[in-house]
This record gives C-alpha cells, sequence and structure tokens, in this order.
C-alpha cells in the first residue's frame, strides 16, 4: 500500500489519456453486461417451466388444438393429479408491437395447478372465478399498462376474428412467486368458447403426483392418442418452454461471439494507452531502478497501475448498466421479459476488467522489468 | 501551403504498433457492425425475396398472416376467375389457392422446429417466377408427394429425395429439392393443395396467390377485390406482404446493431484520441518546425487529421476483411408472423463493407480531431527552444 501514492502521481500525471482509457474501458464493460444480460434472460425464461408439470400439446406443432374430450382420458391416467387446460390469446391492447402473453384458461384448474406460482388475494380469486369476462393480470402488466383493478380494457386478438373487440374486466392482480412471470393476461376459457365457433384446447397442463413419472406418463400419452387424428406430444413444463425459447435461434452465440469482440477491441486500447504510458516514463523507471527498486516490484507497479484503470472503468460501466437497465425498466419491446442485470453477471463483468487489466500491463510491466538502466539513463543525459 | 501527405504515411509507420493496435481496435468495432447489418440484411432478404411486385396475395379479411387466414372454396373460384388474373399459355388462370400449415421437423443437430408446408395448385411454379426445381421432378397430382426448400435440406432429417416425411398421420414421399432465389420459400415443404386439404384442415384454403395482368393496376386491384360483397378478404401486394413480415426482426437487428458498435465505437474513438495525442506529443519538435518553416497552421490540422484518417482506413479496411468470411453462412431464426422456420445466409455485401469504411473513417475523425487542433494551435518559440 505504500506504493499507492506512487501509482496514484503515475496515473494522474497524463489526466486526459486516463480518463479517455478508463472510460473506453466502461464503455467495454457496459456492452458486457448488457449482452450478458440479454443471455441470462433468456437462459431464466427457459428454465420457468416446472419438472412437475407436463404439457400435452398437438403433436404437429403447438398452433394446433387438442380437442375437448381428452380431457376425462387424460385424468385417469396413472401419475396425473390434476388436469387443466389453456388456449392461446396472442391478445393486443393498442399497438401490436408491445407484446405480452395472453391465455384463455380453464380458471379453477390453473388456480389449483399454479397455486405455488402466482399469489392472488382471497377476494379478487373469487372475483375473477365468478365472472365470465374477468381477468387476472400480473403486477408487471398493470403497471405496464397503468391499469386499475376493476377497470374495463378492449383487446383484439392476432388469432381470433382480429377486427372484434374483446372487452376484458380486470377482477384480480396476481404477484408472481419468483420464477414466474409477472406480465402475463388470463382470462376464462368459457369465453373464448362462447365468442368464438370451433374452439378447443390449446395444450393440457398435467400435474404430476411424482416427477419421476414424466417419461411414463409421456409415453403412456402419445402411445395412446399416436394414431389419432390430434396425435399428442407431452412434455414436461421445462422442456416445452425451453423450446419455445431456442425459436429465437442461436441468440447465446452471437451475444457470445460480440461479448469477444468486444473485450478484444477494449483490451487493444487499454494495452495501447498503457504501453504508451509506459514508453514516456522510460528514463522514470530507469531512476527508480537506479533508487534500488527490484524489477520485480516495478512490474507489479506497472500491472497494478493497468489494472487500476480498468477495474475503474468496470466499476462506471457495470454500475452504470445495472443503474440504466433498471431506471428505464428495460425489456428489449417485451422481446425480454424479466430482463436484469444479475448480481452474477456484474461480478463476472468486474472479473473481466481485472484480466483485461493484468494482460494489458503485462508488456509494458514486462519492458519495464527488463529495462537497460544504464542504457536509458545515458539517453536522458 | 499543404503538407504532403507521404510525411503522414511515414509517421505511421514509424510507430507501427501503436498505429497496428489502434487500427485493429477499429477493425474489431467495423467487424461487429457489419456483422450484425449481415445478419439483418440476410434476414429481410430471405423475407423479402419471398414475394413479387407481379402477383397479389389474398387472404381472409383482416388477417395479416396465411396462419389465422382461411378461404372457402368459393371465394378462391370467384377471385380466379376475375378478368385482372394473368392466364397461362393454356388460356388457364395463373393462380394458386394454398393451403398453409406448419409441421414439426426433426432437427438434425437435435431438436425440433416448425416448418412451414404449403399445399399449392399445379400452376404456382408458374405464378412464382423465382421458384424451380433444382433436383428430382416436379409433384404428380394424386399421390402422396411433396418437395422440400434447399435451405432446409441437410438441417432437418427426412428431406432427401427418396426418404419419407411423417405428418398429418400420413407418409409423404420426398421427390424433388427446389429453389427459389434464397427466399423464404426455401425454408418451406410444398405438397399438393388439394393433398393438403384434406390431411389438415379440412375445406379450406388460407391464402390464394394469383398474376396481375397488369401490375401496375394493383390499387384497382385491391379495391376490387376487397369491396366486392361475395369476398371476404384483404389483398396485398405479394411483395409487401412478406416485408411485412420482415419488419420488426430486421427493424430489432438494426437498432441491435447500431448499439452496440456505437458503443464499442466510443471506446475505439477514446483510443483512437489517445494514440494520437501521443503522437502529436512525440513530434511537437517536428510540427514546430512545420510552422516555422511557413506551413499554416491548418495545414498542420489538416495534415493530422488525414494521419488518423489512414489509421482508421486501415482499421475499416482490416474489419471488411475479418466480416468477409461471414458471408453466406446459414443461421435460423423464427419468423414470428408465421411462427415458422426461417433459414438465412449472412449476407456481408459491397455496400455495407463500404459503410463499415465509412463508419471507420467517422471514428477516424471523431479521434483525430482535438489533437489535430492541438498540434495546429502548438506555441512554436517554447518548443523549438526545447529542440
Amino acid at each position: 500500500m505504500k506504493y499507492a501514492r506512487l501509482i496514484w502521481v503515475n496515473l494522474t500525471r497524463n489526466k486526459r489519456r486516463t480518463i479517455l482509457t478508463t472510460l473506453s474501458v466502461a464503455a467495454a464493460l457496459f456492452l458486457f453486461v448488457a449482452l450478458r444480460s440479454v443471455n441470462t434472460t433468456l437462459n431464466e425464461a427457459r428454465d420457468v417451466g416446472s419438472e412437475s408439470r407436463m404439457v400435452v400439446r398437438n403433436a404437429i406443432s403447438v398452433v394446433f388444438t387438442v380437442p375437448e374430450a381428452y380431457y376425462s382420458w387424460l385424468t385417469t391416467v396413472p401419475g396425473v393429479r390434476r388436469v387443466t387446460w389453456g388456449n392461446w390469446f396472442h391478445g393486443i391492447y393498442q399497438d401490436p408491437r408491445d407484446f405480452f402473453p395472453s391465455f384463455a384458461v380453464d380458471v379453477d384448474g390453473y388456480l389449483d395447478v399454479y397455486s405455488n406460482e402466482m399469489e392472488i388475494p382471497e377476494d379478487q380469486k373469487e372475483a375473477w372465478r365468478r365472472e365470465r369476462t374477468a381477468a387476472l393480470v400480473g403486477t408487471g402488466l398493470m403497471e405496464r399498462f397503468g391499469w386499475r383493478l376493476g377497470q374495463t380494457i378492449n383487446m383484439t386478438s392476432m388469432i381470433y376474428s382480429p377486427d372484434q373487440p374483446w372487452p376484458f374486466t380486470i377482477r384480480g392482480v396476481y404477484t408472481p412467486f419468483p420464477g414466474w412471470t409477472d406480465e402475463a393476461f388470463y382470462f376464462h376459457y368459457d369465453y373464448l368458447y362462447e365468442m368464438v365457433e370451433q374452439v378447443q384446447p390449446g395444450w393440457y397442463v398435467l400435474e404430476l403426483e411424482d416427477p419421476s413419472l414424466a417419461a411414463t406418463v409421456a409415453s403412456t400419452i402419445d402411445e395412446h392418442y399416436e394414431n389419432s387424428r390430434y396425435a399428442t406430444r407431452t412434455e414436461t413444463e421445462h422442456a416445452f418452454q425451453s423450446g419455445m425459447i431456442s425459436m429465437y435461434g442461436n441468440v447465446g452465440l452471437l451475444m457470445n461471439a460480440v461479448g469477444m469482440a468486444v473485450f478484444f477491441a477494449i483490451l487493444l486500447v487499454a494495452a495501447n494507452a498503457m504501453m504508451m504510458a509506459a514508453r514516456e516514463r522510460a528514463s522514470e523507471v530507469a531512476v527508480l531502478k537506479t533508487l534500488g527498486f527490484s524489477d520485480r516490484l516495478l512490474f507489479g507497479l506497472v500491472l497494478v497501475e493497468a489494472a487500476t484503470i480498468t477495474v475503474i472503468g468496470g466499476l462506471l460501466g457495470v454500475v452504470g448498466a445495472k443503474l440504466l437497465f433498471e431506471g428505464t425498466g428495460f425489456q428489449g419491446a417485451g422481446f425480454l421479459p424479466g430482463f436484469e442485470v444479475k448480481l452474477s453477471t456484474a461480478m463476472y463483468g468486474m472479473l473481466i476488467a481485472v484480466v483485461l487489466g493484468l494482460i494489458s500491463g503485462l508488456v509494458p510491466a514486462w519492458q519495464a522489468a527488463r529495462l537497460p538502466v544504464a542504457h536509458t539513463l545515458r539517453r536522458v543525459a | 501551403m499543404k503538407i504532403p501527405l507521404i510525411y503522414n504515411i511515414r509517421s505511421v509507420r514509424q510507430r507501427p504498433v501503436s498505429t497496428l493496435t489502434t487500427a485493429l481496435g477499429m477493425a474489431l468495432v467495423v467487424l461487429v457492425f457489419v456483422a450484425m447489418m449481415a445478419l439483418s440484411r440476410g434476414f429481410r432478404a430471405a423475407i423479402v425475396d419471398t414475394g413479387s411486385r407481379d402477383n397479389v396475395l389474398a387472404v381472409r379479411s383482416g388477417a395479416d398472416n396465411e396462419l389465422t387466414s382461411g378461404l372457402s372454396r368459393e371465394t378462391a373460384q370467384t377471385i380466379t376467375s376475375m378478368p385482372f388474373v394473368a392466364r397461362g399459355a393454356d388460356g388457364r388462370p395463373l393462380a394458386s389457392p394454398e393451403v398453409y400449415v406448419l409441421v414439426s421437423l426433426d432437427r438434425l443437430d437435435g431438436g425440433d422446429a416448425l416448418v412451414v408446408a404449403r399445399g399449392v395448385s399445379p400452376r404456382a411454379f408458374e405464378v412464382r417466377k423465382n421458384v424451380e426445381i433444382i433436383r428430382g421432378r416436379a409433384l404428380n397430382p394424386g399421390a402422396s408427394e411433396i418437395l422440400v426448400g434447399e435451405s432446409i435440406v441437410g438441417r432437418f432429417a427426412g428431406t432427401e429425395i427418396g426418404e419419407t416425411l411423417e405428418f398429418a398421420n400420413r407418409d409423404w414421399t420426398v421427390v424433388g429439392h427446389f429453389a427459389a432465389g434464397g427466399s423464404g420459400f426455401e425454408s418451406e415443404i410444398w405438397g399438393e393443395n388439394e393433398q393438403f386439404m384434406p390431411a389438415f384442415r379440412g375445406e379450406v384454403f388460407q391464402s390464394i396467390t394469383f398474376r396481375m395482368t397488369d401490375p401496375s393496376a394493383f390499387e384497382s386491384v385491391k379495391t376490387t377485390l376487397e369491396n366486392d360483397p361475395r369476398l371476404p378478404v384483404s389483398a396485398y401486394l405479394e411483395y409487401e406482404f412478406y416485408a411485412e413480415q420482415s419488419a420488426l426482426l430486421t427493424q430489432i437487428l438494426n437498432i441491435a446493431a447500431v448499439f452496440i458498435a456505437g458503443i464499442m465505437a466510443i471506446g475505439a474513438v477514446f483510443g483512437a484520441v489517445n494514440t494520437m495525442y501521443a503522437a502529436v506529443g512525440a513530434r511537437a519538435p517536428e510540427i514546430a518546425v512545420l510552422l516555422t518553416l511557413g506551413f499554416r497552421p491548418v495545414s498542420v490540422l489538416a495534415s493530422f487529421l488525414f494521419e488518423a484518417l489512414v489509421i482508421a482506413f486501415i482499421g475499416g479496411v482490416l474489419g471488411g476483411l475479418l466480416a468477409l468470411p461471414l458471408n453466406g453462412i446459414m443461421t435460423s431464426t423464427t419468423n414470428w408472423a408465421s411462427m415458422s422456420e426461417v433459414a438465412f445466409a449472412f449476407r456481408v455485401t459491397p455496400d455495407l463493407l463500404l459503410r463499415g469504411v465509412i463508419f471507420a473513417l467517422l471514428m477516424g475523425l471523431v479521434g483525430g480531431f482535438f489533437p489535430a487542433r492541438r498540434a495546429a494551435r502548438q506555441p512554436i518559440v517554447q518548443v523549438a527552444r526545447q529542440v
């Protein structure tokens, strides 16, 4: 620590360069944190589903439906505790680009099966249950559109007669437990059934008695319906979610590749700055050596100096990203619900900053340690 | 008087490490910018090129995609018999009423994805000029046969000629592969509409596409169709219909490209500023001599700006070269408008490379300005005394 002052003086001797380098590291770390948060958000969305719930859907694709008649047989499958169903509504409130998930669901079943995911006041639960046009809305969505409990809103559906307005009254607001989205919109399947001809469930959700039965239950069901007009595909909710997320394509790879490019670009900037600093100070280093500073100490001093720049820059970038994304409530225009900068991402970012500093200081530090004293001093004189 | 450019070029060569690290930093920015734009261009091209400007596509009134549309046989027949529908050599209308469904196929690299299965009329290959069978043969009417688009051959199981795919409880034999100029059709499976109709959704088409006799008359065709009380349809120019589907994702990718490259550029510009200040600082005596010789401050400013631009230009070209190998690499994503998978290639076009170089030059200009101004304003006497 007794060398802190020396390092500080060295850092402040060319303030402009130090500040510019710090800021470029800050920009890089900001970007890094943003990119990585996209990845963690998508991975988290992948992990939402439970392993003890299964989804039965049309084998051809999730856009096709499954018959209502399957319900009673599904309840008899061994290992299945409860069966409920839902349907994708693709509702739109005012602007189609302001996307949020909306479902027509079997109300009693959903309240039962998802009781550990959503917290709803008892009176609101009742109110939602009793009224056919009532909707249950997540806290995040309420906030996004500034809705109030009891408000009637008009939505349209991308799927069912796009011109027709669908009025809903918000009767319940749920608070999600960790891992569940706060932006979903649920309403009565019966309402959909009444308004649309020829509608049947989009999927069934099965609650299992024991997650270890998943494979057996899946094969029992899929074999049973294999040769019917509506063959099924049964998988755990987790696998189902994961499949939906992978439809984005390989976002992770793209983000990582860009992250690498960012890292190297800034490494070059930082390393260049350190080399310039070292070159200018060659004579000083020679003097220090004459005074008895060891090679190893000088090596260390340059490294610490470089790391100080990148760590300060890193802190600026990481904290800046955290504050900015949290302050603006960034959700990637609805494509990245639940977007947040995780603590692990921030820590990882800081680790990168340290590594960046050490690598960028390596060459100048080595040069300083190897500096021939007599030769350099002669040049100065 | 201007300072000869060779002075700067030699100066740049005097400091190879510093020049190269700065240029390489910019090159990486340009690489990311070009790569992301190439991704967005590729996707857009795949979707946009799907439609032709000579064709009209009609779907159920209000629908903006084929998935949620439905048209009865009567509707399709009424449209086909309209006077503005072009006729083929045999005098029959160039129109293809189509069944549009999604099927889930197994990817060869694991998992599955939704692929468009389009039931077309035998005229479809005449209606769509960009589609041609490149291997195998055409569909036989009445048979359980399909053609597979070139982009998905080799990505999904059972897509080679002679193999069979199972969907809708039937086995379909692959009899050929077709190309469609890199467009979205290449990510589809085509079969006969009369075969797909009973196998999937029953007596209903999802869309009808026809060639117009006079492509410039689209507005009147649209009005006629949409105002005809017998026809519950919305009509689109085929080109615009598909272009609209690519708008959102293209926009997101472009915004991401500008956002990411923009922030990276800030870092790289600061790097360039450092380098140029160091260059100016190290050459203070030289600059003083230049000024003493009678070169005007403006010339010195221009000279150092040029030097920054030389470094930036090297960076831009380098970035472009690094991006070139990406051209043609296939990737895929989901077309959210149709919920189906689209395969497409990165498109690194010459104009994109040019933009990359311009981007780099801009970085050089911004990064070089302040150091150059400093050089131009240098007090001569003091510096000269030091020398």
